[in-house]
């Protein structure tokens, strides 16, 4: 690389050589899998609802100029900017999803999106990240200034959180949210007492969930009595990967993409398993947990809580999200539309994860922790 | 630093210490659930395989499931298909706007009557059809109607893309698909099987003869106005039929009247006396119960008077005929000395070999016995020699006339296609193979030197025997109204195939001096259908063959 020489000091130049490069690194090849992937998925279910073959893979690269372009900006900013930008989001987030509720559109039985011109916004895909950068502040204030009552305002707005994703109803979503939470809090370093608490209220939920919402209870039997019920789907998506076997069918030649109904969203993956086989799915898992470990792994280092507990969470999330999808693809958990990060078709998820990914590359950038040290933080004691 | 800070330094460190312990455990989880994830993506995408039931074959493979089975010709021409036809039904109890309703209806299909079609919409009936048959675009508009009481109910119309073609050997169905003639009547159990759907029905016509047998016969049929007329087109050696065509017709696309006259194919359905056609039996039989020879000559000098009738020659030679010479010349008066020879019971023995006492074998409903004569004493047996007094179906007739020059083996008529050789020794030996071969010569004798010249075709070594009767109106033979046919066959070094033609009431024309013989009306109508299928069935032409017996035939006698 000898576009950017060390001994320039422009915001570019430091950017570049203060970047995890191998994270920017694999997250673009997953952009570039993403796009051949949208490629073999999306034109069935765009002809088939009547619009041009190619009419998701043109807007889904037009989402991921638009997503590389927040990424890069958002990786620019020092982490003390990261935090503001976090929980404006987060508060611009809260009030859409409010917002959502009054004059969103239902669609397959839910309230989730807020429609823009010929774009369509799903607040809550945006409230994550920044619920996660608020949420690690909470938690790491509370160490600055011990009377400051970060877990209770933590817990409130986790609270209105969840009851915003219930309404809409967003269940998954519900999920993904409550165990990043609460494994930022378990590093937060909530007493084992209250985490043992903790999971069992979790667990109470869901099997309330179960009891009290047709739709929860509807996708767990699925899932727990196949044989009884119309699993077609999940059985669909799995005749898919049988069928594609080690190399795959060929590029084009998948035949389930045609009767698959989320074929470009949430069922990418088996489509991708049709056609390209068992080995670009291993190198797709295999991407997603290098890039997951890898960065925990490396976030050990860190020094300052802030920074821990948003990147830990940023990419608990990511890795969650993978994982549910992938899950649900290979029939390993109940069926719910979770996107697969950077690879399905969807503006909002597409956004969201650049922007969450961005604030991981600009919190992990070197040097970057020590400009916390200098923050004057308002409710440290002195 | 104050010592606060100290404190709060200390605690910081600890809970940082604290927090990357603990984050072991989800880094420990991700690596667990991708492990399961790569474990179950192998498993799955390796080791198993398609599930049977769903989703994968579905878009590649759809079963066409057929009310009723597809008819084919022996080479694969469609002759009965479907066509989806949904018909339109209203609940009555459903539609609120009656008036509207009828309004809109009767704009998609004009052909209603709107007051019929607003009774039926304001009726107290539970369910009603309106109109049956809809066509693709119709069925569209009335979709797009919208009315939650107008029903369209799936359908299938049989359809017969040969129009008239092949009409009596395929028969008809109703509006309700039920069959009503025909084979879609004989093999309704096949065809009406939805489970056989793709099991189409091969039968043994070829379309394109059929189409050159039934074109032929309609010309003469015009030329020389006749009322009908009926042609076959048989392959000796299976007894398969190529051609069976029956005029007037009808075209089971339409309308059909059950009861008209184009309903009725002649080949199988009425008697007619043949005529000479009947002298190959009494020469074949007379040869080969060896009650003649070839050279034996019989007095046709003069008019045969037996009890109070006379039997006369049409092409009187009024000089001793020898045996060929008299089939070839088609002597009325030969054939009873002949018959005498033979005797009644023989006769009637081998008349029943030939298959004439009984209804004929074919795969089509209302077959015709023969009618014999009540009495069979020795005229009747004369007449009955030449063609009178007896009266058999067509069928009867090419199916007989097969036997006599296939080897001497009685071959049930077909429609169906065989699509493996037959076994000749199943069939009964009606006569000997020796005396087929003669009887091969002495029915080329007859088109080469006697009243079949005009079925001669070129290359094609055509034999034949024409036939003429008086037809029986009323009771009564009529002078006028005659029944000509011609039943030929080539080629006949080795003869392959059986064409018959006949006309029902021929008038003659200036162009045949008046006459509206079988020499006349019906051998030309074989010779042209030989002309055109002999091609078509790949028999190729040869060069001229002297008939084996010509030296017997004095020529140039009489005329």
């Amino acid at each position: 690389m000898t576009v950017f020489s060390r001994t320039d000091t422009s915001l570019l130049s430091d950017w570049w050589w203060t970047v995890d490069r191998w994270l920017l690194m694999a997250l673009a090849l997953l952009i570039g899998l993403g796009i051949v992937m949208t490629f073999s998925a999306s034109p069935a279910i765009a002809e088939k609802l009547g619009l041009g073959s190619f009419h998701f893979v043109k807007r889904q690269i037009l989402f991921i100029i638009a997503a590389m372009i927040a990424m890069f900006g958002v990786s620019l900013l020092p982490v003390q900017w990261v935090r503001r930008f976090g929980v404006i989001l987060f508060l611009a987030a809260v009030i859409l999803m409010v917002l959502t509720m009054v004059i969103g559109f239902e669609a397959k039985g839910s309230r989730r999106w807020l429609s823009i011109g010929s774009f369509t916004l799903q607040a809550s895909e945006f409230l994550k990240p920044a619920f996660i950068i608020f949420s690690a502040w909470m938690f790491s204030e509370v160490h600055k200034s011990p009377e400051f009552r970060g877990w209770s305002i933590a817990i409130f707005s986790y609270l209105i959180v969840v009851t915003l994703l219930i309404s809409q109803p967003d269940f998954g979503q519900t999920i993904l949210v409550s165990l990043v939470w609460g494994a930022q809090f378990f590093m937060a370093g909530l007493p084992m007492i209250w985490v043992l608490g903790l999971a069992g209220l979790g667990m109470a939920g869901v099997f309330l969930a179960y009891m009290l919402i047709p739709h929860v209870s509807d996708r767990i039997d699925r899932f727990l009595y196949p044989e009884v019920s119309d699993t077609y789907q999940v059985d669909t998506a799995l005749n898919a990967l049988r069928s594609g076997g080690i190399f795959g069918r060929g590029p084009g030649e998948g035949a389930v993409k045609k009767i698959l109904p989320d074929a470009h969203t949430d069922f990418i993956f088996a489509v991708t398993g049709e056609e390209f086989g068992v080995l670009l799915c291993l190198v797709l898992i295999g991407l997603f947990a290098v890039i997951v470990v890898r960065s925990l792994i490396r976030n050990m280092k860190e020094t300052d809580m802030f920074v821990f507990l948003a990147v830990s969470g940023l990419i608990i999330q990511f890795g969650l999200q993978a994982f549910i999808n992938l899950g649900v693809n290979l029939s390993l958990l109940p069926s719910k539309g979770m996107t697969l990060p950077f690879i399905s078709y969807g503006g909002s998820s597409m956004l969201s994860m650049a922007i969450a990914m961005g604030m991981v590359l600009a919190l992990t950038r070197r040097g970057s922790g020590n400009n916390l040290e200098n923050l004057n933080s308002g409710w440290r004691k002195s | 630093m104050r010592s606060a800070d100290l404190h709060i330094e200390g605690v910081k460190h600890e809970a940082i210490e604290v927090a990357r312990n603990r984050l072991m455990v989800p880094a420990f989880l991700f690596v667990l659930g991708f492990g399961i994830l790569v474990v179950r993506l192998v498993s799955i995408g390796i080791f198993e395989d398609i599930s049977d039931q769903i989703t994968h074959a579905r878009p590649v493979t759809t079963e066409i499931v057929q009310e009723r089975v597809d008819i084919l010709d022996r080479n694969g021409v469609v002759l009965a298909t479907n066509l989806s036809a949904p018909s339109l039904a209203v609940r009555p109890r459903l539609i609120t706007e009656p008036e509207e309703t009828a309004d809109k209806i009767v704009a998609v299909l004009p052909d209603l009557n709107r007051t019929s079609v607003l009774n039926k919409l304001k009726s107290s009936h539970h369910f009603l059809y309106i109109k049956r048959n809809l066509t693709p675009k119709q069925v569209w508009r009335i979709n797009a109607l919208g009315y939650p009481g107008l029903i369209l109910e799936q359908a299938e119309k049989r359809i017969y893309p040969q129009g008239n073609l092949a009409s009596h050997v395929l028969g008809y169905v109703d509006v309700e698909n039920r069959p009503q003639a025909g084979v879609e009547k004989f093999f309704n159990d096949h065809l009406s099987n939805t489970v056989r759907s793709n099991d189409p029905l091969y039968l043994s016509l070829d379309i394109r003869v059929q189409h050159i047998v039934r074109q032929e016969l309609a010309f003469a049929m015009n030329k020389f106005s006749a009322i009908g007329g009926a042609g076959m087109v048989m392959d000796i050696n299976s007894g398969e039929i190529l051609a069976m065509t029956s005029l007037p017709d009808f075209d089971g696309n339409g309308s059909v009247q059950p009861a008209s006259s184009e309903m009725k194919n002649r080949n199988i359905l009425e008697p007619y006396e043949m005529g000479s056609g009947f002298k190959v039996f009494t020469i074949a039989m007379a040869l080969d119960s060896g009650t003649v020879t070839l050279n034996d000559a019989f007095d046709a000098t003069e008019p045969l008077k037996v009890g109070r009738r006379t039997i006369n020659d049409d092409h009187a030679k009024e000089r001793i005929l020898n045996v060929p010479e008299i089939f070839t010349f088609s002597s009325n008066i030969g054939s009873s000395l002949i018959i005498r020879e033979v005797g009644v019971e023989q006769q009637k023995n081998y008349l029943q070999k030939f298959g004439m006492f009984e209804k004929t074998v074919v795969e089509l409903t209302g077959l015709s016995r023969p009618i014999l004569p009540a009495h069979w004493g020795e005229i009747q047996s004369m007449t009955v020699s030449y063609g009178h007094g007896i009266a058999v179906t067509p069928l009867h007739l090419v199916t007989g006339i097969s036997a006599m020059i296939n080897g001497g083996r009685l071959i049930p008529a077909t429609l169906i296609r065989k699509d493996t050789a037959p076994d000749n020794d199943y069939y009964p030996q009606v006569i000997s193979s020796e005396t087929s071969q003669k009887m091969r010569h002495l029915m080329r004798l007859a088109v080469e030197y006697g009243s079949g010249g005009r079925a001669h075709v070129k290359g094609y070594l055509v034999g034949g025997k024409t036939g003429t009767a008086e037809k029986v109106v009323n009771g009564k033979y009529s002078r006028q109204d005659k029944i000509t046919s011609f039943v030929g066959a080539f080629p006949m070094d080795n003869p392959k195939y059986v064409v018959f033609a006949m006309l029902d009431e021929p008038k003659g024309i200036e162009e045949t001096f008046y006459k509206a013989t079988g020499g006349w009306v019906a051998a030309p109508v074989v010779g042209e259908i030989i002309k055109k299928i002999g091609p078509l069935l790949g028999v190729l032409p040869k060069e001229y063959i002297e008939t084996k017996y010509h030296n017997l035939i004095l020529v140039d006698a009489g005329k």
